[in-house]
């Protein structure tokens, strides 16, 4: 029951002979044995744009690696993808890799199903490679000493205002805001009420879906870091904790500016784009869709700063599966490396808004012409200095579960802010009770 | 004697085996499963005996899920069945375009609920949502019905009663075409009112079709969580989590096997004693031909 951790430190010495020896044997057994089939899971619900892209991605490297088949298998929404993943690898028929939230490492490796890349990845310019991501989109996936993702379609959460809004009240459209304060009364001054009725919105946070994700940005700004201790631990209701969500429920009761209960993931942007809400926090995810659609100017802002500026990092890396044979681990690990490279983070992060992961890939001209046109672009990519890795601990969907519900409640208006705060600690830590070292 | 048992056996066996595989080895092993811890790696279930029996009574989320779904029962089996006996003596009647009320209301029926639910999800979206819209006419404000705990349980029962009430009134308006018309020749010579035709003669009739549906509809609302998975995920602050609904969560979501399986017996146990008094108690009233 204890320690599940130690488990599988024991396991990778076995793998790293046998994909050692793949590697030096590779060149001839794949001209051998012909392709190598690669299969990943990929969070995507419906076809659309995402899917074309990945489709391309992989036609090119499978046209420049031709010993290598790469098949994407689009398996619905991220809590899918990591279903279908777990089900298919205990039933023997798993991918060789998935991209998943990053946030769900604990539980693939509670359930020992994932390899740690930095035992294959051994060679110095795979060590290179390793090294080369964004720290804050590395923390998530390095667990015990170990990595266990590789960052891809990795996101931030960021504030959205109009200009135009801004314009008419008074303020400087070019400046969002930038601390606590000046969220409050910017946002409460572009709050339009005629009587009882507003119709339009000084600022809407989602407080569905991704309840604690949200949150979580408003405890960093408060200095609090939501868990620690390898995963192991909580600190949910602090006073800087408690903080983070007076500040949240300041907006809806004190300053009036956030409509009150709970406010819908998928309709802020459209809220937003109709005018009828001035500013919103979204994920970067989100930023091609405003830019295509916004009929207005709109500008980009780091989050507010309460005692520190602070935005988690969230979005998904991708995983090796333990089914996976040496020969489709190195063909994974070139896939990767392929995909991962400078040219084409900075290619996807293009083409849908997602945070290219890697500093060098910034630095590429394609990359810079793009910021240079469209500088909204490049607020991620500044926050990241601010980033904290997003909440996650072992049996993380049923934590971050129990923190959602209590937030939710607190919302509603059902409990007290430190009561919901402490409900969800308790809840919490009766969770971690068996990872806890004996 | 021996040739026709062993016959009647063979013509058993493909039922018995799809039963046997696919409903009475889970039914059992889910039983077993409930006494033993989840298994996670390389750690195998240990027995714990009536452990997660015990944890399950202190889990307050069970609790709400229950009080859930006894309300969403309590409210979706009475409207969806009285609805649908309305509606169909409503297109029992001869009246012009009645192929298009049928249809009408038989349409929620065959569309796949996860369609029911998007459309519905639309309807109920704050500010531009059909309801929403509906109600600014009349000087409405902005309602955030899913978001809401007063209202995101009502709001699934109204989509649940929707789609339930069509495919309930086919069962209804059959009943009451095979309904002999010299019985109502019968009434009308006897000077009987319509009230008391119908009361006396039409709903007695009817109580064979109202028990089989009476037993689809509780089934149902324990079953019926389609709409919760797309349109809520049983939340604000699990106000939408109905049992099935947690099942699955603990299950696929949590990779709880104890939970899961523990909640699984209990709500197995509940749908057997809903049967039992169905079967035992208004069956014996219900007149059969």
């Amino acid at each position: 029951m204890r320690n599940i951790a130690t488990t599988h430190r024991t396991l990778p010495r076995r793998t790293l002979i046998g994909a050692t020896a793949a590697t030096l044997a590779a060149p001839s057994i794949l001209g051998a044995q012909g392709k190598t089939t690669v299969e990943f899971y990929f969070p995507v619900a419906v076809g659309g744009p995402i899917t074309k892209i990945i489709d391309g991605y992989c036609t090119e490297f499978m046209a420049a690696n031709t010993d290598i088949e790469v098949k994407p298998i689009y398996a619905g929404s991220y809590v899918d993808t990591l279903t279908k993943a777990i089900t298919a690898t205990k039933a023997g028929q798993g991918p060789q890799m998935a991209l998943v939230l990053a946030v769900d490492a604990y539980t693939l490796i509670d359930d020992e199903l994932i390899l740690p890349f930095d035992t294959l990845a051994t060679s110095d310019a795979d060590k290179a490679w390793l090294k080369s991501f964004y720290p804050a989109f590395m923390a998530n996936g390095t667990i015990d000493g170990h990595v266990w993702g590789i960052p891809f379609q990795r996101s931030t959460i960021v504030a959205y205002w109009n200009k135009e809004i801004f314009k008419e009240i008074g303020l400087d459209p070019e400046k969002g805001p930038a601390s606590w304060a000046e969220n409050a009364e910017w946002t409460a001054k572009a709050t339009k009420r005629e009587g009882d009725k507003v119709s339009r919105w000084g600022i809407q946070i989602p407080g569905d879906g991704f309840t604690y994700w949200l949150y979580q940005a408003m405890a960093a700004q408060a200095g609090v870091e939501l868990a620690g201790d390898n995963g192991r631990r909580t600190d949910f209701n602090s006073a800087g904790a408690v903080e983070g969500l007076q500040f949240w429920l300041d907006l809806m009761n004190k300053h009036r500016s956030h409509p009150t209960g709970i406010s819908a993931w998928g309709t802020g942007p459209r809220d937003f784009l109709e005018g009828t809400t001035a500013v919103i926090w979204h994920t970067t995810g989100n930023l091609t869709n405003i830019k295509n659609n916004a009929k207005f100017p709109f500008g980009v802002a780091m989050l507010p700063a309460g005692k520190r500026r602070g935005s988690p990092a969230g979005g998904g890396n991708f995983h090796l599966f333990k089914g996976a044979t040496p020969a489709q681990q190195q063909a994974s690990l070139r896939f990767l490396r392929w995909l991962t490279s400078p040219e084409k983070a900075a290619a996807w992060g293009m083409a849908t808004g997602y945070v290219a992961t890697r500093p060098d890939a910034w630095e590429t001209p394609t990359m810079k012409d793009y910021v240079a046109g469209f500088p909204q672009a490049a607020v991620a990519r500044d926050q990241l200095a601010f980033a904290v890795p997003e909440l996650s601990t072992h049996d993380n969907q049923r934590v971050a579960k129990a923190l959602t519900d209590e937030l939710q409640a607190a919302l509603l208006g059902r409990k007290p802010p430190k009561q919901a705060l402490d409900d969800a600690q308790a809840a919490a830590t009766r969770l971690l009770k068996p990872y806890q070292k004996a | 004697m021996r040739r026709e048992s062993l016959q009647a056996w063979l013509l058993l066996l493909p039922a018995l085996v799809l039963l046997v595989a696919f409903t009475h080895w889970p039914a059992a092993t889910t039983i077993i499963d409930s006494f033993y811890t989840t298994p996670k790696g390389s750690r195998p279930p240990r027995f714990v005996g009536i452990e997660n029996y015990a944890d399950l009574m202190s889990d307050p989320v069970f609790w709400t899920a229950l009080t859930n779904n006894a309300i969403y029962a309590v409210w979706t089996i009475p409207v969806s069945v009285i609805l649908a006996l309305v509606m169909a003596l409503a297109v029992n009647t001869a009246m012009p375009g009645r192929a298009l009320v049928r249809m009408a209301y038989f349409t929620p029926t065959m569309l796949p609920m996860i369609a029911v639910a998007n459309i519905w999800l639309f309807f109920y979206t704050p500010d531009y949502g059909l309801f929403d819209h509906i109600l600014s006419w009349f000087g409405g404000g902005r309602h955030n019905w899913l978001g809401d705990r007063a209202t995101a349980l009502p709001a699934m029962i109204a989509v649940a009663v929707w789609k339930e009430a069509g495919f309930f009134m086919i069962f209804y308006l059959a009943a009451l075409q095979a309904m002999p018309p010299d019985l109502k020749e019968c009434a009308a010579l006897e000077g009987s009112s319509r009230w008391n035709f119908f009361r006396r003669v039409t709903i007695p009739l009817l109580m064979p079709t109202t028990l089989f549906v009476l037993v689809n509809a509780v089934i149902n609302a324990f079953r019926l969580v389609d709409h919760v998975v797309v349109m809520t995920r049983g939340g604000p602050d699990n106000a939408t989590t109905l049992l099935l609904y947690y099942i699955y969560e603990a299950g696929f979501r949590f990779w709880d096997q104890a939970l899961a399986a523990t909640l699984t017996v209990v709500l197995l146990g509940l749908l057997g004693l809903l049967a039992w008094l169905q079967f035992g108690v208004l069956g014996k009233r219900v007149h059969y031909r």
